[in-house]
């Protein structure tokens, strides 16, 4: 666990210089709201470092705050008190740095862009030139299994393949640490479990970072070194359990007694911090 | 022959000529019923007997009818469009050319002018405020009271001859385009901006990459209604100048002369530009959206 920085200069290069191994690290967090209808306490007091390398799902019932945080971390959302610190310097310096690929809940692919142009649209964005643009692209698109559909628009694509698409649009840039928002709520179970194995494999060729934001528990299981438990009202961590289940997992991992055990933990962890809610 | 039938009526010709046809033949209706007063007391007058039949004929071969009857503006197109010369001042397509190059010129400055409002609108809060406002009163303004002194203004600083006729043109065509344009630049849903926003994109390449080509298909239809309204503003222009040129002039020459034919055929050439103009929109539209990767519907 990180020392508070109590500000200032000094705290910040300590962090810095003991931060090599974390790419996030949040320290009594909070964020309220203000709504005609009053206060809404989204995040209360969460405190959670991310080391590199890690597969973090965030899970909880919707209203938890789980995609609040994450777009705190990508300096989407602004805390109201605590800090936060993401490659050892503020969220709004890390996404100025292009630090972070955010993948959305929906593919946010433009209509009019064919898929290559999509994957491109954040190197144009970075100013890079149209050689190695090409080849960022190709190199991402294969990397999703899209090799090929270079030239289709969105609209000629699958719900998965669309997704796939916007992954490799938040890989291309390259990053470090890569922030998903429920990137396959919207897809049915056969697709979804495929893009799992597909994820996995990507994670572990990549070794990138990986936040990743879900309601599904065998998703959250399946996937990540590390969960997050989180329950709502107001938004706070309720529990952190470690997913120690073998690196090389397949679909069958998930018939296993430890793969159960762990989401009968994630379960127990909804349901308590959900109990007094109806 | 019913097969035939059938097929043009499964398709869009069968009705639209249906109602072409139900239009003239209720046109022909209102013609003999409108034109029977004056010709009964011509043959009074005149001391003829007359039978339904002659007087149905008479009611549609007036000089100067109260409703003229189809064929007549017919003919009378006719003998102005390939009859005549085309530099000729009786040319109906002379006159046709000098308002449409009005609507055109004033439709191109209108709807620039539009987008530049709406560009100003959507990328400042004060001008969002101030602005609006100001644009919805100047059309609150019946054009016909306006456009006398803006012919007369401009004339006062030097300007005459096309640029005031296409400023009134403008002065209509602006605003559907920056109605429409405010809404098209606004309309990116909110991931699509934060996805921007992850990229730390300037609000330069914001507008380039998202917010314009988000805004082309809400641009083609505000276009459409532009350029009808463009054609009135042109008409509009040319009444109050004595313009001897132009459809309008040609309405105003009608109606002081009673030349009831001549304004009909006026009227239906500045319907079939219109029709035309917005069909052109149209067709521009499809091929914009088609190589924007827009899917067939």
């Amino acid at each position: 666990m990180l020392e508070t920085p109590t500000g200032g200069d000094e705290a910040l290069t300590a962090v810095t210089g003991a931060a090599d191994n974390q790419v996030i690290a949040i320290d009594n967090l909070s964020l309220t709201f203000q709504t005609a209808d009053g206060p809404v306490h989204a995040l209360s007091d969460i405190d959670l470092t991310i080391g590199k390398g890690e597969f973090v799902s965030l899970i909880g019932p919707s209203g938890c705050g789980k995609t609040t945080l994450l777009r705190v971390i990508a300096d989407l959302e602004q805390p109201t008190t605590g800090t936060l610190l993401v490659d050892g310097v503020s969220p709004h310096r890390a996404r100025l740095a292009r630090a972070y690929g955010y993948v959305f809940q929906a593919p946010a692919l433009y209509p009019w862009r064919t898929i290559a142009r999509n994957v491109a649209l954040p190197l144009e964005i970075m100013g890079l030139s149209r050689a190695e643009r090409t080849e960022r692209v190709a190199r991402n698109l294969d990397l999703v299994n899209l090799a090929g559909f270079e030239r289709k628009f969105p609209w000629q694509l699958s719900g998965g393949m669309q997704q796939r698409a916007s992954i490799a649009r938040a890989l291309a840039v390259e990053p470090d640490l890569l922030l998903m928002d429920e990137p396959f709520g919207a897809l049915d179970e056969i697709v979804r479990d495929h893009l799992n194995e597909q994820l996995l494999q990507l994670w572990a060729k990549t070794n990138k970072t990986v936040v990743f934001v879900t309601h599904s528990i065998p998703e959250a299981v399946f996937l990540s070194t590390r969960i997050v438990v989180m329950s709502p009202r107001p938004g706070r961590v309720y529990d952190v359990i470690d997913c120690d289940l073998p690196a090389t997992r397949t679909l069958d991992t998930r018939e296993t007694p430890e793969f159960l055990a762990i989401a009968h933990r994630v379960r127990e962890g909804l349901r308590a911090g959900h109990s007094y809610d109806d | 022959m019913s097969k035939t039938l059938a097929r043009l009526f499964a398709g869009k010709t069968g009705p639209v000529l249906f109602v072409i046809a139900a239009i003239i033949a209720i046109w022909y209706v209102a013609a003999i019923l409108m034109n029977t007063p004056w010709q009964r007391d011509v043959f009074a007058r005149a001391g003829t007997d007359y039978s339904t039949s002659m007087l149905i004929a008479a009611t549609l071969a007036q000089e100067r009818p109260v409703l003229p009857a189809p064929h007549q503006v017919a003919v009378e197109i006719w003998k102005t469009t390939a009859l005549k010369k085309i530099t000729s001042k009786r040319s109906l397509v002379f006159h046709s050319w000098v308002t449409l190059s009005s609507t055109l010129l004033g439709f191109l400055i209108g709807t620039a002018l539009g987008i530049a409002l709406a560009v100003a609108i959507v990328h400042s809060r004060t001008l969002d405020r101030s602005l609006m406002p100001w644009i919805i009163t100047s059309q609150t303004i019946p054009i016909l009271a306006i456009a006398p002194m803006i012919i007369v203004v401009l004339n006062a600083i030097g300007i005459s001859g096309l640029l005031p006729k296409a400023f009134i043109s403008t002065y209509l065509s602006f605003f559907p385009v920056t109605v429409g344009m405010v809404k098209g630049l606004r309309s990116p849903d909110p991931m699509n901006l934060d996805l921007l926003r992850t990229y730390s994109a300037s609000r330069a390449q914001i507008f380039w990459k998202l917010r314009w080509p988000s805004s082309v298909p809400f641009l083609f239809a505000s276009m459409k209604v532009a350029v009808a309204i463009s054609l009135v503003g042109a008409i509009v222009g040319e009444l109050p100048t004595g313009a001897v040129a132009g459809l309008g002039a040609r309405l105003l020459a009608g109606s002081y002369y009673g030349q009831t034919i001549q304004i009909w055929s006026a009227l239906i050439a500045a319907a079939i530009i219109a029709a035309s103009l917005v069909t052109l929109v149209g067709i521009a539209n499809t091929i914009v959206l088609k190589r924007m990767g827009g899917q067939p519907s």
